[in-house]
């Protein structure tokens, strides 16, 4: 049997230290995932400091659990990857260093990846990528279709003009009560209610593949707000119903709208939100009926948040393609898909 | 014994390679604080140029706090990954020990400190003893100009202070402290690996390398805000391996 490709990948970005160890850039032999949400709770969403120092407590851990649960040690090893942005900056540090120095210590080429392009690459798990390919991408921080001609290739269609979806999940959690981060629960709520508040759906009539969820999140505020004032007791499920109706039909309408103009093998749903039942029911319920020569891939639940699997995968394919980096790497908080090539559709 | 010795706890950044008290390389810059880009080529180019590869490293020594956080992450993370990843020791010292450690006046009262803003500082006393080796007299913390004043007024003797953020400072403590402050000469303001070094080398290494983290002296102010505001609570554990 010929030797596999061992990835040890590093993800730590936000509020998650973990690190993977992935085989052939398709296969999880571990996906160690340290959270820090008990911490952040306490603060009603991300305190960067905080999240930074909880890093640098978990990374050794996590590095050590993820080989000794993958049966496999540093001489095993291909390559390092890591996380090197978007996100925060002081958590991405932690990652970025640890990473270098392994793959320094132990002679290994070092793959920097960007972490929305891992987000995508959480789906390959499921199945091998076909391109042309779209992937809906929603999370706390960026809300985007992007399309991709082949593996490694990223092309920004339509994207978030303000909130990213997650985010406006986590803003509304607050005036809803519901603790950080609010995103399962305000699914669970929906689940249970009816859109009765008929919230906007923002540009869900334009001519183009971009979102806005400010001006949702504003009415859902407004709303409860008055009814605040008047003394009148609104059902939450209700609302959170509504809310996520809102959300759940621009997604669906903005994407169905660029797959007719973007013929892909694959629609790939990756994100953190990409979590939400609602989101995920919908896609699966009208999706396949209006593309039949389409294949809708839900990245798994357990990959949809920040994770080094993900990471290990996107990894893969900078691996076959040689893309390393060099013990300068830093961090990129604000990094973007730098490939855009110059097609014709 | 061969040793590396790394300090990025503030703007400059030191590192050194040591053979026991030898030093075979050394690197210090004081050009930014984007460590995160240079501190692992100059380790490589200091192991290269003392003719070790990383294995051959026995001990690793971090300066670990306080200073900037970023800073400290950046050397805290590379030095226990770097010991964690290939079984060697680990020691953690007082990034403000380092600096005081260019002082080597057996008896001398020195002052180390890093500007903290707002008038405050990351400081403490410390007494060269007989073998050259900085010892504590006021522990390090993190303290407003005029509190510290109040406190080494009680020290009826000169005082060095060293570092590159005293000059900030300087009038203030002037005006406190009169002939007792005595400013270090400007080529000792930037705190030397090879010091490092050469305390991290009989210090007692850690014993639990996950356990190791930045020394910061101070809580995060929404941690600060969050106790305040329950001050018998604590939801530990804070981090769940899922």
């Amino acid at each position: 049997m010929e030797k596999q490709n061992l990835i040890l990948a590093f993800e730590s970005s936000c509020d998650e230290t973990s690190v993977a160890v992935i085989a052939d850039g398709h296969t999880i032999l571990s996906n160690v995932i340290a959270t820090q949400i008990n911490s952040h709770k306490r603060f009603g969403g991300v305190v960067p400091e905080v999240a930074s120092r909880h890093h640098i407590e978990e990374i050794t851990i996590c590095i050590g659990d993820a080989l000794k649960e993958a049966q496999v040690t540093y001489d095993d090893l291909d390559a390092v990857a890591v996380t090197y942005g978007p996100g925060l900056v002081g958590a991405l540090l932690v990652g970025v260093n640890a990473a270098k120095v392994i793959a320094y210590t132990h002679h290994l080429p070092l793959i920097p990846v960007n972490h929305m392009a891992g987000h995508i690459y959480a789906a390959r798990f499921v199945e091998p990528f076909q391109f042309p390919l779209m992937a809906l991408l929603v999370s706390g921080g960026h809300t985007e279709l992007v399309y991709m001609q082949a593996d490694g290739q990223f092309e920004i269609i339509g994207e978030t003009r303000d909130d990213a979806a997650g985010e406006a999940y986590d803003k509304i959690g607050r005036v809803l009560g519901v603790p950080y981060p609010a995103g399962k629960v305000i699914d669970e709520m929906a689940h249970q209610g009816h859109d009765t508040f008929k919230f906007p759906r923002a540009m869900i009539d334009e001519d183009n593949y971009d979102f806005s969820f400010s001006g949702l999140k504003s009415a859902f505020i407004n709303t409860v707000h008055h009814a605040d004032q008047i003394g009148e007791t609104l059902d939450k499920n209700d609302l959170a119903a509504s809310f996520q109706a809102s959300v759940v039909d621009v997604l669906v309408s903005k994407t169905e709208r660029v797959l007719r103009e973007y013929p892909v093998k694959q629609l790939v749903l990756a994100g953190g939100v990409a979590a939400n039942h609602g989101l995920r029911e919908r896609l699966t319920a009208e999706l396949p009926a209006k593309f039949p020569d389409m294949k809708l891939v839900l990245a798994p639940l357990k990959l949809c948040g920040d994770n080094g699997a993900m990471i290990g995968a996107a990894a893969y394919v900078q691996y076959q393609h040689q893309q390393f980096g060099d013990a300068t790497l830093n961090a990129d908080p604000s990094l973007e898909f730098d490939w855009m090539p110059n097609m014709v559709h | 014994m061969k040793l590396l010795a790394i300090d990025t706890s503030n703007r400059p950044l030191s590192v050194a390679v040591l053979d026991d008290t030898k030093v075979l390389a050394t690197t210090t810059t004081n050009m930014g604080r984007n460590h995160s880009s240079t501190l692992l080529p100059i380790i490589e180019q200091s192991l290269a140029q003392a003719q070790l590869v990383p294995e051959a490293i026995d001990r690793i020594v971090v300066a670990a706090g306080p200073g900037s956080y970023t800073g400290l992450r950046i050397g805290v993370t590379t030095a226990k990954t770097f010991a964690f990843s290939l079984h060697k020791e680990l020691v953690g010292l007082s990034s403000l020990a380092v600096l005081a450690g260019n002082i080597v006046t057996a008896g001398q009262l020195v002052v180390p400190l890093f500007d903290a803003r707002r008038d405050n500082i990351f400081t403490g006393l410390y007494r060269i003893d007989a073998t050259g080796q900085p010892q504590n007299v006021l522990p390090d913390q993190h303290v407003s100009v005029a509190t510290w004043c109040e406190q080494l007024a009680a020290y009826d003797e000169p005082i060095v202070f060293v570092g590159s953020d005293v000059a900030a400072y300087a009038e203030a403590l002037q005006t406190n402290l009169g002939a007792r402050f005595v400013r270090a000469a400007a080529q000792l303001d930037l705190p030397q690996a090879t010091v490092l070094g050469l305390l991290g080398r009989t210090a007692t290494p850690v014993e639990n390398i996950h356990a190791f983290v930045p020394n910061y002296l101070r809580l995060t102010q929404a941690e600060r805000d969050w106790q305040a505001q329950h001050p018998k609570e604590d939801h530990a554990p804070y981090v769940e391996k899922i």
